[in-house]
């Protein structure tokens, strides 16, 4: 990337910042709707079963293109999901058995999240034979 | 209609008009900047250690996310600040996604004990991050 096009790096930029700004309101959006904890545990799980979904889509069919991968991963679902607020949140728990509990929800849900991504990725795609031809 | 305008009066007496942008707006412009600046922090990252084993670039955003989002929030900042550093910047630049998907990734290829590794230790670190940012934030205030 360090030698790409400048256009094509500026490119890029913009692919993400779209994503990041698009990933960033979805999750203030649901911090208004529920409680700050539980957003982030929503969140956090969504992103990462949907992450989960084109990370392992891409070994068995493979149908999107660089371009809206670029968009979907590291825009929207990395700027959707967040380790800063839930660490701080896990930082100011007022009770022990909150802190247990508020990591025990992210990284519980969080993992089961990329564990159905997975499964339906698996569902929906034939895997590819190796070194066969693509499309 | 997204920028409010509010009109106030100061202490001096003048009448001053303040922007007051809608916050919505105002966390998605710092999560475009947070999630470009992850992009090349993990970027850069990555081919500085190049470690295939382990997930660092996304340890490393983590951390260092956390710390900044402690330092905003000890120092008391609040509304836009708080919603353009802490919620945008911050939130958008740390990932909880990447995080996950690549701890899965560790414990599927057998590396059991370094995806149990990665998970704790990033949460130990990041904690550590947000105690040392409240110390910084404690020690200038004096």
């Amino acid at each position: 990337m360090a030698d790409a096009h400048p256009l094509v790096r500026l490119e890029t930029f913009a692919l993400i910042a779209v994503g990041g700004f698009a990933g960033s309101n979805l999750r203030f959006f649901a911090m208004g709707l529920i409680p700050d904890v539980p957003s982030i545990v929503l969140v956090n799980a969504v992103g990462s079963a949907v992450l989960a979904f084109l990370v392992y889509e891409a070994d068995y069919a493979d149908r999107l293109t660089a371009r809206t991968r670029l968009v979907f991963t590291t825009g929207v679902l990395s700027s959707l999901t967040t380790y800063s607020t839930f660490a701080l949140q896990t930082a100011l728990a007022a009770r022990p058995l909150a802190l247990g509990g508020i990591v025990a929800a992210n990284y519980g849900l969080g993992l089961a999240g990329v564990l159905v991504g997975r499964l339906l990725a698996r569902r929906l795609g034939v895997p590819r034979p190796t070194g066969g031809e693509t499309t | 209609m997204s920028v409010l305008l509010l009109e106030g009066i100061d202490v001096l007496g003048r009448t001053v008009l303040t922007v007051d942008p809608d916050p919505a707006h105002v966390v998605g412009t710092g999560g475009a900047i947070g999630a470009i600046l992850r992009y090349v922090a993990t970027k850069r990252v990555s081919e500085r250690l190049s470690s295939e084993r382990v997930p660092l670039a996304t340890f490393a955003v983590n951390v260092v996310g956390s710390f900044v989002l402690g330092l905003v929030v000890f120092a008391g900042a609040g509304g836009s600040t708080l919603r353009l550093v802490g919620t945008g910047i911050c939130g958008s630049f740390t990932t909880f996604s990447s995080f996950s998907v690549e701890t899965v990734r560790l414990y599927e290829r057998g590396e059991r004990a370094l995806a149990v590794a990665n998970a704790a230790v990033t949460l130990a670190c990041s904690l550590a991050a947000i105690g040392l940012a409240w110390l910084l934030v404690a020690v200038t205030a004096l």
